[in-house]
């Protein structure tokens, strides 16, 4: 460990925060209908969006009705998506001549895609055409993060307003969350990628003669445009088979730091945002308190274990930090600090691999996913699952002081906290149900990369990743199989839809309530004892639900490993 | 249901035509007009031929060459299709070893690194990126106390004085950015180009 490495990490941290107040006042400003410089730009855009779509903007919708459309657009993107990828050896901008994909992959990668996932169970240089990349991926980073802004928006809307019946439109916050927020930062973002040596071409492969002699095909394609987006929108799947650890996915130190603002900015900003339509921009920052919170310690205790490095290696004679599977430009600090937050924020995408990782530096991604990605979770899916944890929190809080619990002035009943531990039950179900079958499934154990503990920490992180909708892997496990892509598919779509329903179900609810105002016998939520009510709810939820495999796995592998045993 | 199929297929329609064809090909056309460089992949020509990306690393094994870190990219065999065999610094499929810090094999392959290094008469403690791979198996890059070390025997190997192959060295030596971000580091192709361009 080092001062530096300290300070790097400290100064990630620092620019994400800095940038939430101004991008939340904006986002607060686009969703609640006000008028913005770029309003003027592209409204009529947005017009011809809802005048050839046949919507009437003006019109809101109930909580059903809002849901309903929610889930005919993102099946409408799923076939589109299914489509594109088993076409691609018929559709335009394949220079490679790839095939189509098996029907299976494919499965697992729409699957993975809409659900704002973004797992890898392909190579991108390896698998992709262009045309797949562009239109079918880059389509869905964009339209899974809008998706998840309508729900986050929709819960907002939920609590700022009193005895209400409707919760917007569906299709008016979907397109100004891609018009608005989405578009114009990666176009900003991915210029400035360029700009600072990443590639975007559509030219085929080039072949260079080695100064040694040999042949060396270097993989090209429209990297900066996908790689913009696939970080706003907390998506993180990669163009290239090692995602952001890949040369061109990540040329240098500036465009490591451009992409981890981006992964953590809008999720982050969110809560701002949600503060600010609710009428208390207080709240929102105590939720990002919580979030803050976990993601130092998470980045503290990583760097620590990664720094340290490898004690086996020490003894042959080897000096430094844990290097295996990660590159020399960004060492451990970097390494770390972008596997906190792609973990924390739902992202997925990697700069070094999670697998070669110190034992305890791969539970700290691990544990992240775990907790329900809400620390600040994917662009939406965080604020929302945060918000389910607050109701259940008050809930817990209403029943020590034996008080009708109450969250930002709505009351909870029955039907509420129902919904909330109902939408937090789905990814546990889904983490532990398959694991465990995986763990004895000759089919899914001949996967694994690696023997013993870690053996179990793969299959752990495996759905941790898929029902989370993060992304990231304990890559080396061979994904690419019938068994994983259809149980990983299937986590991932159960996950995040199975979250959506009760999710808007609470909404609709809240929102037809009316919103009292303070009283003496209120609970404050925008204090330091809500912030510690809040963070202790999920670190008991998430311990008693992952305790006993986290200690199966990453954890009785750190012992074995200061006894000296290896696999 | 019904009355929401329209604007999900319209609506999937116009965001695939905006998001997917126009946006990428803008920033296509953008960054080809201002930054064409960088846009087409850094490559790198010498006597009117590409022979590489300053930002993706190459695999060298010739004493008159510095060396990079191993690197776990493999290639399908050409003898069976469905296996693979060991093809350091493949650009067409970059990969990980993806090994745990206590798996065997893992271990195993160090040790045998290092013992290739102790008997090239390598002594003292080694710098851990010369023998980890990296994470993409294309890092350009290796640290700059690795370099020193391969210093005498590419000195050696050229007729060069070893004084004269430290300065190059000394010379190609990245820092941090400001000071603070990333990583002290040596692009190893930029070098051994540099090292190929001294008069002997």
């Amino acid at each position: 460990m080092t001062w530096n490495g300290w300070l790097q990490i400290a100064l990630m941290f620092a620019l994400v925060i800095a940038t939430a107040r101004p991008l939340g006042i904006y986002m607060a400003a686009v969703f609640e209908g006000r008028s913005t410089l770029l309003e003027r730009a592209l409204g009529p855009l947005e017009g011809r969006f809802y005048a050839l779509s046949g919507i009437d903007p003006k019109r809101e919708q109930d909580w059903l009705t809002y849901t309903i459309a929610l889930l005919a657009f993102n099946a409408a993107g799923f076939v589109l998506l299914y489509a594109i990828l088993r076409l691609q050896h018929l559709l335009p901008l394949n220079p490679q001549g790839f095939d189509p994909m098996s029907p299976h992959l494919a499965f697992n990668t729409a699957a993975s895609f809409v659900s704002n996932t973004n797992w890898q169970s392909y190579g991108g240089e390896s698998t992709l055409s262009y045309f797949s990349q562009m239109a079918g991926l880059t389509v869905q980073n964009f339209v899974s993060a809008a998706t998840g802004f309508a729900v986050a928006i929709a819960i907002a809307r939920a609590f700022a307003r009193s005895s209400g019946s409707t919760l917007g439109n569906f299709w008016v916050d979907l397109t100004r969350a891609t018009l608005y927020v989405l578009l114009p930062l990666s176009v900003l973002l991915a210029l400035g990628l360029v700009a600072l040596e990443m590639p975007q071409n559509l030219s085929a492969y080039i072949d260079a003669s080695t100064l040694e002699g040999a042949k060396q095909t270097l993989a090209q394609g429209p990297v900066a445009s996908q790689v913009a987006i696939k970080q706003l929108g907390t998506n993180g799947g990669g163009f290239f088979n090692v995602n952001a650890a890949h040369p061109y996915e990540n040329p240098n130190a500036w465009t490591n730091l451009l992409q981890n603002w981006a992964i953590f900015s809008l999720s982050l900003a969110l809560a701002v945002t949600f503060g600010r339509m609710i009428g208390r921009e207080r709240e929102g920052w105590a939720l990002l308190s919580v979030m803050v919170l976990f993601l130092a310690v998470g980045a503290a205790v990583a760097y620590w274990a990664e720094a340290s490095g490898n004690p086996l290696m020490h003894a042959m004679g080897i000096a430094g930090p844990n290097m295996e599977g990660k590159e020399v430009r960004f060492g451990p600090a970097l390494s770390t600090v972008w596997a906190v937050f792609t973990t924390g924020a739902s992202n997925g995408s990697v700069n070094a691999m999670h697998n070669s990782f110190m034992p305890l530096g791969g539970l700290v991604p691990l544990a992240l996913m775990q907790i329900g990605e809400v620390v600040p979770g994917g662009v939406g899916s965080g604020l929302y699952g945060i918000v389910v944890l607050a109701i259940l929190a008050m809930f817990v809080a209403g029943l020590m002081v034996g008080r009708t619990p109450e969250y930002l002035g709505k009351k909870l009943e029955a039907r509420d906290v129902k919904m909330a531990v109902l939408a937090i039950l789905v990814m546990p179900l889904f983490i532990l149900g398959f694991s465990a079958v995986s763990a004895v499934l000759p089919v899914a154990l001949a996967g694994l990369a690696n023997p013993g503990a870690r053996g179990l920490t793969e299959i752990l992180y495996a759905y941790a990743s898929a029902s989370g909708n993060n992304g990231s892997a304990f890559a080396g496990l061979t994904a690419n199989a019938p068994w994983w892509n259809t149980t990983l598919g299937i986590a991932m779509l159960a996950c995040r839809f199975g979250i959506i329903v009760p999710v808007m179900a609470i909404a609709g609810s809240l929102v037809a309530k009316p919103k009292l105002a303070p009283s003496a016998g209120t609970f404050p939520t925008d204090g330091l004892l809500f912030v510690g009510l809040l963070a202790g709810v999920i670190v008991i939820l998430s311990g008693l639900e992952y305790f006993p495999a986290l200690a199966l796995g990453p954890i009785v592998e750190h012992f074995q490993m200061l006894a000296g045993k290896t696999f | 249901m019904l009355q929401h199929l329209r604007p999900a297929v319209v609506m999937i329609a116009l965001f695939t035509l905006l998001t997917g064809v126009v946006y990428p090909l803008a920033i296509t056309a953008a960054s080809q007009i201002l930054f064409p460089s960088a846009a087409s992949g850094s490559l790198i020509m010498k006597d009117g031929k590409v022979v590489g990306s300053g930002l993706i690393g190459q695999s060298f094994k010739s004493d008159r060459y510095f060396h990079p870190r191993p690197s776990a990219t493999v290639a399908p065999d050409p003898q069976d299709t469905s296996k693979t065999v060991d093809a350091p610094y493949n650009a067409e499929a970059s990969a990980g070893s993806n090994l745990g810090p206590i798996t065997q094999k893992l271990l195993d392959r160090v040790k045998g690194d290092m013992d290739t290094l102790r008997a090239a008469g390598i002594s003292g403690l080694v710098p851990v990126d010369a023998v980890t791979t990296s994470a993409s198996g294309l890092d350009p890059h290796i640290s700059p106390a690795w370099a020193v070390m391969q210093v005498p025997r590419v000195a050696k190997a050229r007729g060069l004085s070893e004084g004269r192959v430290r300065e190059l060295v000394a010379a190609r030596i990245e820092g941090r950015n400001l000071g603070v971000l990333g990583e002290p580091r040596i692009n190893v192709l930029m070098l051994n180009l540099a090292l190929d361009a001294l008069k002997q």
